[in-house]
């Protein structure tokens, strides 16, 4: 009773989209006949890089969902980027670094293990799933390793099915009348006297 | 030349940001004295039919404080921008969200079920929620109320913005510099957040005391320890987001012992505030293990709500995407048998 009370009227211009897990196939409209997961790799070049590098040379064969970018360090890995990579479609981020005390900087794994770590807890209670974030610690030659982090990655993923992070509509566009650059009281625009930065 | 006209108005806030403009005290005699407050529901008795008689472009600038949670909010926040030569987000909820924008760790069904009939001092057995259209007997009259959104939004995220007066709510002195910008025709680049861009530690009267090198293993909360009023309060093991959040307030909240919360927001350099301040805490703790750092880290009790405080909507993620956890409020007598808040069961209802 009280759930159809509910629904009667309330129509919503922005509904979001449905959640979806493995179960209901993992499809998205209009992409195609069957999902794959989409993984962000972030390796430092130091380490795990160089094993990536090393794997390939080797004709080692895993699974090719993952998108590597190059970093300097595991220590450069924003959350921000971990966040801007699943709200622009990743349904799995990969961190590699190298091993603890073997950093290039000395401490920039540290730094991105204590990150991760509460980010977990951030992405847990924001509704994405922390297997979908991982760390890993992978030395310059250990390119069976960057072979098998690939491949389970891959799996948990594909078990967890497609993430999918609904953005925010856009703005409603300006009447026209109101897109000149004119000012409020006519005349161009002064230098500009309040202290501030872009948004 | 006839005085600019300039309006305010609020969408999902708590007032505090109306409160702010009667804070200038004497300065508002002088804004009072340059321009014509030709909309102010909270102050002057002027109706939406007055703003909508106006000619497009009338008003010189429009403050709008509160996020957008309504279809009434939209349509107000839409009116007032077609209206208004420059719209102002004013304050934390319409720059980023602020503290209304937390309900974005749920949805409308959610917060109905709560509001209306988990909550312990509800009584509502018929389970009565409100809707958009009561049809009153025969005599073919309807009510009409306006559609509650799923999402909080930003006002940014509504309607096109031109300038940003941060904070919870905005300091006077960057309201007063911002009216005098409009006044003289002075203003920056659009966009931009009418505040210094630096962050609140370049301010802070404390600034002294807080240690190039930080290591915290007790994060504390203020009512757990006696402060000392004079150390930077991060060196104190409270979590301070100073470092994290843009200047431009005084640091009131340090002079009153009391960590900044964040609700200036994010300098222009960064995207996501919470994600940078969650950053910037967590590389602060001092442990190398992993397990131990969990631990430490156990004593950030809330994590989206302490570094999300006021800003979620903006933030990358903007709402909660689906519900992993089950709800904070399930437990004794706390609705039994029915689902708890949150506890949607897959996707099949939005
Ligand atoms: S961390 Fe807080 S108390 Fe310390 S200097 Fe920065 S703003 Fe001031
Ligand atoms: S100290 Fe922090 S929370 Fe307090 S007013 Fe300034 S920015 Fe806002
Ligand atoms: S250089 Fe590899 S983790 Fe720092």
């Amino acid at each position: 009773m009280s759930k159809k009370s509910l629904d009667l009227t309330m129509k919503d211009p922005h509904p979001r989209p449905l959640s979806r897990s493995a179960g209901e196939g993992g499809r998205r409209p209009g992409e195609g006949p069957a999902w794959e997961p989409k993984i962000v790799a972030f390796f430092c070049t130091w380490c795990t890089y160089t094993a990536a590098d090393l794997a390939g040379m080797s004709r080692m064969t895993y699974a090719p969902n993952a998108r590597i970018v190059r970093f300097m360090c595991s220590g450069r890995v924003d959350p921000q980027f971990v966040l801007k990579a699943f709200q622009e479609g990743a349904d799995g981020v990969l961190i590699g670094g190298c091993h603890p005390g073997d950093c290039h900087y000395q401490s920039g794994n540290y730094k991105a293990l204590r990150r991760i770590t509460l980010l977990k807890r951030l992405l847990k209670e924001m509704g994405i799933e922390p297997e979908r974030l991982r760390l890993e610690w992978i030395s310059a030659s250990e390119g069976d390793r960057v072979q098998k982090v690939m491949n389970e990655m891959t799996a948990k993923i594909r078990q967890l099915g497609p993430l999918h992070v609904e953005r925010p509509s856009p703005p409603a566009p300006l009447p026209s009348s109101r897109t000149g650059e004119e000012c409020p009281q006519g005349g161009v625009r002064a230098k500009a006297e309040v202290q501030g930065g872009a948004r | 030349m006839s005085k600019p006209k300039v309006g305010f108005y609020w969408c999902a806030s708590c007032g505090g940001c109306e409160e702010a403009v009667v804070d200038l005290a004497e300065d508002l005699l002088k804004v009072v004295e340059a321009v014509d407050i030709v909309f102010w529901p909270v102050a002057l008795d002027f109706k939406r039919s007055d703003v909508e008689a106006m000619k497009d472009g009338e008003m010189a600038a429009s403050f709008v404080n509160g996020a957008i949670r309504t279809s009434e909010q939209e349509e107000m926040a839409e009116l007032l921008r077609k209206k208004s030569q420059l719209l102002i987000a004013f304050g934390s909820c319409s720059h980023l969200g602020g503290i209304p924008g937390l309900a974005n760790l749920w949805d409308r069904q959610a917060i109905f079920e709560c509001v209306y009939k988990e909550a312990p001092s509800v009584v509502n057995p018929e389970g009565v929620v409100p809707q958009e259209q009561t049809k009153l007997g025969s005599n073919g009259y309807a009510l009409t109320l306006p559609s509650f959104r799923d999402t909080v939004r930003t006002l940014d995220q509504t309607v096109e913005v031109d300038y940003y007066l941060p904070g919870c709510p905005p300091p006077v002195k960057l309201i007063v510099n911002a009216v005098m910008a409009i006044l003289e025709n002075k203003l920056p680049p659009k966009g931009t957040v009418l505040a210094p861009d630096k962050a609140l530690c370049d301010e802070c009267s404390r600034k002294a005391t807080k240690p190039d090198k930080l290591a915290l293993r007790e994060l504390k909360r203020p009512h757990q320890i006696l402060m000392d009023p004079k150390k930077c309060l991060l060196a104190q093991g409270l979590l301070c987001l100073g470092p994290a959040t843009r200047s431009g307030c005084d640091a009131p909240c340090i002079s009153a012992n009391m960590p900044c919360t964040g609700c200036l927001g994010p300098t222009s350099r960064v995207k996501d505030y919470g994600a940078k301040a969650m950053s910037a805490i967590a590389s602060l703790v001092d442990s190398n293990d992993e397990k131990e750092m969990a631990v430490l880290m156990e004593q950030i009790v809330d994590p989206v709500g302490t570094f999300y405080r006021y800003s979620l909507p903006a933030s990358l993620l903007h709402r909660r995407v689906r519900n992993l956890t089950p709800s904070p409020f399930k437990g004794e007598g706390w609705g039994e048998g029915k689902k708890g808040l949150g506890e949607r069961s897959g996707g099949a209802q939005r």
